[in-house]
């Protein structure tokens, strides 16, 4: 580089040289509009389809230009995490640094290479963009700044959380997670957007972004006070709950090229619960509890969770609330379904701990219909709950499955829940053979895989069902875990007929499927009778569904309901045609532990309201 | 109509006259204004009268989450704005002591020079204008569009590029971004003499600049001058080469000198510093390439990022002198307390208030624009 000198003035002729650009030819700018840069952040181009409504770009936006609008024809589907809001864009406010862009859990929203924009609307109509049917500004308009795995700025990745391997699990009934650290369980709520779709999709809505976001400060009173607020089954469902929330979640994305997890709600919930000593745990929910009386009895038939939650309810709001149980201990199948290692029995105590300490009163090994009626439940008390469950289960009705070693799964299940860990309870089959691919299955098939490997070191259990695999009821990670237990799954497999030598099951004969249901939606298998196997069982568990025992109502009763397929038909609130009788739980609902929760306020809002004379039950039931 | 009683002020007969230049006025990159004390044509005492762009960037970063300051900071100084967002970025890594990968460090002294190279250029036209001269601000202000472009083509904006965050930088940099900004250095050495012939060596200019606004070494460092302002006067202090940050430790480079301490030494001080940062810059272009690896540390989601209770002070060299941000958090989602220690309010307050003293009134302008000095940043 040439030096210049501080002395150095310069000749009189320097800037003359300069002269010399009139001889140059003149540089004219083109006048045509040139592209702008590849990732221009321009206007504001959204997805409508890709586009959840979870409002996330309205958060980050450090302007405030973003308001979320209702789009009254776009679907709302809280199951899946859909909300009808789009984002409007105030151009009076924008600043264009694109941090919605970034954020975006699904990568809907992004800028256009747009220099310029032109409304031909009025004034207020051109800087405030309202959502368009295609997108806020078109979908014509080419793409500048958009997400990439550089620039997004969401963790996408579930924080880790210990667990057994399928090695030092295999052989006993220990809770196979750790469970989340502090630090653990900072870090993964700290990931949550605070959308809200978890709770719109939870059937009792429970305040997860407030107890999230409260996790996350540190604070886990806070977050086990919002819990109680609609879940006295916390630490069930912080275990075993079926987490619609987690497939709602904005984070569970599956379009993204870097993927993404969604949090780890129940996960959370778990924490939460287990980082509260107990007695402050019954601290904090006391508080929350009437102290005036109302002087109203009800009693509640069947200690689960729907039957528990109702009773919570009650004595919460002033009532005297008796529970009956037929079995030795409460729970229902969250106990008696529910295998250690995925719900320890002492979490279970812990939340019906939580629930006698509020008042709540339960009489156990008493069965309604023999040593109380119906009627005497009647005229004792004020309003009565049935919340019995389904406690027996279908058969497949296919030849040999009257046989004793043909065993329904619930009833192995309650058996093994009656004994402690090392015990079963009936005499574990060197072989065996599960029919069915939900939940229920795999907890009965490894379940079963544990005290094979305790007695004989070895695993032989194969569970089949009529559904392809990717269409088994039961969670991906049972699945997942089944098969690291050594469990063999067969998919599309139609059982036939369960094959009996000497009074010994020998095996189970099925054939292949072709399909599941005919053109017009309907159950009704085909069958490949080509395809014929026989798999090897001493035993064939029956795991394909529930339904309930309802003998205890007795004739009267049972002619004076309305019924609909086998399940009493009751209101959306829960009550029957009988104006003294509600029903909630499985035996409305089919299984589900949090929906039984959720029934169970709703049952409980019901009754409070008819009696207290808000409300009187109209009878009308519910047609659907 | 007057009163009855009316009776006109009578003042003592005085050469003296007061007047007010700003706040739009050619000396200065902003809305400024200046009070000035003058008797005849010449200066008798000046007082800097700030606040036109005042919209009050360090309260409002208290209320806003940590990532949403990012917007924000580089409308503190418009014309060299990446040193902004790179030194708020360097603060709050401090705190949460969060590395930013090598190659993300790169992209960051890239951004640096490229624009104290557009800010120098910026300054060269203001300064000239200053003087009556009108084509090197046309110059100035269209080579520096060609910086800009390359910016646009790195960060998606041309003036606000928001492209740096805390971790690293937002997106590496594009295909072929590298030749092409090696295509502007060419150019903008091809352009040397033209600028040197109209503007340095030009006798019109240099008489003008020569003398005027001089600073010496005690009342540099009594005043808190910084930057290319304090090279002028012959003091070699550069953050850049004595308190290194990134990776400009690993680069080859020189502090441009000048003793004299007036206009004129500033403009030759800021004429070599656009070619050093040329040579940086060149350095960066064949070293980039092999640094490989991620441009950005993952940082928490922002809309729950607790930034760890604990303070910094983080400096860099920007075109206009030592810019600073002293960060404190208390341990929340947003900042307690972000302080900007910029060159600018040194420069545009004290130093002025001082230099302009004794000037004649044509030149108070050129002094104005000799320091360099950035309102928004005085105002913040």
């Amino acid at each position: 580089m040439k030096k210049i000198k501080y002395e150095d003035i310069g000749s009189i002729l320097n800037p003359l040289k300069n002269l010399q650009f009139f001889a140059r030819k003149p540089i004219t700018e083109d006048l045509e509009p040139r592209p702008a840069a590849k990732i221009y952040r321009g206007f504001h181009l959204n997805d409508m389809e890709k586009c959840i409504g979870c409002s996330t770009c309205q958060k980050i936006c450090d302007n405030a230009a973003i308001t979320m609008v209702k789009v009254p024809h776009l679907k709302e589907d809280p199951v899946n995490g859909i909300k009808n809001l789009r984002p409007a864009i105030d151009y009076g406010r924008c600043c264009w640094c694109a941090l919605c862009v970034d954020i975006c859990p699904t990568g809907a929203i992004e800028l256009s290479r747009e220099y310029v924009h032109v409304c031909d609307g009025d004034e207020v109509d051109s800087y405030f963009i309202l959502p368009q049917e295609k997108g806020i500004h078109g979908t014509e308009q080419e793409k500048g700044w958009t997400k990439t795995a550089s620039n997004d700025l969401l963790a996408r990745t579930r924080t880790d959380m210990g667990e057994m391997t399928p090695e030092a699990r295999g052989d006993n009934f220990k809770e196979i997670v750790d469970g989340y650290t502090d630090e653990q369980a900072i870090l993964e709520a700290s990931r949550c957007v605070q959308c809200g779709m978890c709770h719109d999709s939870c059937p009792t809505h429970m305040h997860a972004p407030e107890y999230i976001r409260a996790i996350w400060k540190g604070n886990v009173e806070e977050a086990v006070e919002w819990m109680y607020e609609t879940n006295p089954f916390s630490h069930v469902c912080g275990r075993v709950c079926t987490h619609r929330c987690e497939t709602a979640c904005s984070l569970n994305q599956t379009g993204l090229p870097q993927g993404s997890e969604p949090i780890a709600i129940r996960w959370l919930k778990r924490y939460a619960m287990d980082a509260v000593p107990h007695e402050r745990i019954k601290e904090i929910v006391a508080r929350k509890k009437s102290q005036e009386k109302t002087g109203k009895t009800i009693a509640i038939i069947g200690a689960g969770p729907a039957g528990l939650t109702a009773a919570f309810d009650l004595v919460k709001r002033g009532h005297d609330v008796q529970v009956f149980e037929a079995l030795p201990k409460g729970g229902g199948m969250t106990r008696y379904g529910i295998p250690y290692y995925r719900l320890p029995d002492d979490s279970l105590e812990r939340d019906i701990d939580v629930i006698q300490s509020m008042g709540v009163k339960i009489e156990y090994n008493t069965r309604i219909g023999e040593q109380i009626s119906m009627a005497q439940l009647h005229t004792d008390y004020d309003a009565v709950v049935l919340a019995i469950g389904l406690q027996s289960g279908r058969s497949t009705r296919i030849p040999g499955s009257e046989h004793k070693d043909t065993r329904s799964a619930v009833e192995l299940l309650r058996l093994i829940g009656n004994h402690d860990g090392d015990e079963a309870g009936f005499d574990i089959p060197r072989t065996a053979v599960v029919i069915g691919g939900g939940n229920v299955a795999m907890d009965i098939a490894r379940s079963l895989a544990r005290y094979q490997k305790q007695r004989f070191n070895q695993v032989e259990i194969i569970v089949t069902a009529i559904d392809e695999l990717e269409k088994f009821p039961a969670d991906k990670e049972e699945i997942k875990e089944s098969l690291e237990e050594g469990i063999t799954i067969i998919p599309s497999r139609g059982p036939q007929q369960v094959m009996i030598e000497n009074d010994q099951i020998k095996g189970l004969k099925t054939w292949h499927v072709e399909s599941v249901f005919d053109s017009d939606g309907r159950f009704a298998p085909q069958y490949d009778d080509s395809d014929e196997q026989i798999y090897p069982a001493e035993m064939v568990i029956e795991a394909i569904g529930q339904m309930a025992e309802t003998e205890l109502l007795g004739n009267t009763l049972t002619e004076q309901l309305e019924w609909e397929r086998g399940r009493i038909k009751v209101a959306q609130d829960g009550s029957t045609s009988a104006p003294w009788l509600w029903s909630a739980g499985d035996c409305v609902n089919g299984p589900d532990v949090v929906h039984a929760v959720a029934d169970g306020h709703r049952v409980a809002e019901s009754i409070h309201a008819c009696l207290t004379g808000n409300k009187v039950s109209d009878g009308k039931l519910n047609d659907e | 109509m007057r009163p009855e009683n009316y009776q006109a002020v009578r003042l003592p007969s005085s050469n003296e006259y007061e007047i007010f230049i700003g706040p739009n006025h050619p000396g200065i990159e902003g809305n400024y204004a200046f009070k000035l004390r003058l008797d005849g044509d010449e200066v008798i005492s000046g007082k800097a009268d700030a606040g036109y762009l005042h919209r009050g960037f360090e309260k409002l970063m208290e209320g806003r989450l940590w990532i949403q300051n990012l917007a924000i900071v580089p409308r503190i100084c418009v014309p060299d704005p990446v040193p902004m967002e790179v030194v708020y970025s360097l603060s709050v890594e401090a705190i949460s002591d969060i590395e930013v990968p090598e190659r993300g460090q790169w992209i960051r002294v890239l951004q640096m020079e490229l624009s104290r190279v557009a800010s120098h250029l910026f300054t060269f036209g203001g300064h000239a204008a200053t003087t009556g001269m009108y084509t090197p601000s046309y110059w100035g202000v269209a080579d520096r569009d060609l910086a800009l472009d390359l910016f646009e083509e790195l960060t998606g904006g041309r003036v606000y590029h928001i492209y740096n965050i805390p971790g690293g930088v937002r997106r590496d940099i594009p295909d072929g971004f590298l030749d092409r900004l090696g295509h502007y250095l060419d150019y903008l050495e091809s352009r040397q003499n033209d600028y040197d012939n109209l503007l340095f060596t030009n006798q019109v200019f240099v008489k003008r600049a020569r003398g005027i606004g001089v600073i010496n070494k005690e009342q540099a460092l009594e005043w808190g001058v910084t930057g290319p302002n304090l090279r002028a006067c012959g003091l070699p202090f550069d953050v850049r080469r004595d308190d290194p940050y990134l990776i400009y430790d690993q680069l080859d480079f020189d502090i441009p000198l000048q003793d004299a301490g007036d206009a004129l030494a500033r403009i030759l001080v800021r004429r070599d510093e656009l070619f050093q940062s040329v040579r940086i810059l060149r350095q960066i272009i064949k070293h980039l390439p092999s640094v490989k690896g991620p441009v950005r540390a993952p940082i928490p989601n922002p809309l729950a990022w607790n930034v760890p209770a604990g303070e910094s002070y983080s400096r860099v060299e920007s075109s206009k002198g030592e810019l600073a941000y002293y960060t404190v958090s208390d341990g929340g989602p947003k900042p307690y307390r972000v302080h900007v220690r910029g060159p600018s309010s040194m420069h545009a307050v004290q130093v002025l208030e001082n230099v302009a003293v004794g000037a004649r009134i044509e030149d108070v302008a050129q002094i104005m624009f000799s320091l360099d000095a950035c309102p928004p940043e005085v105002d913040r």
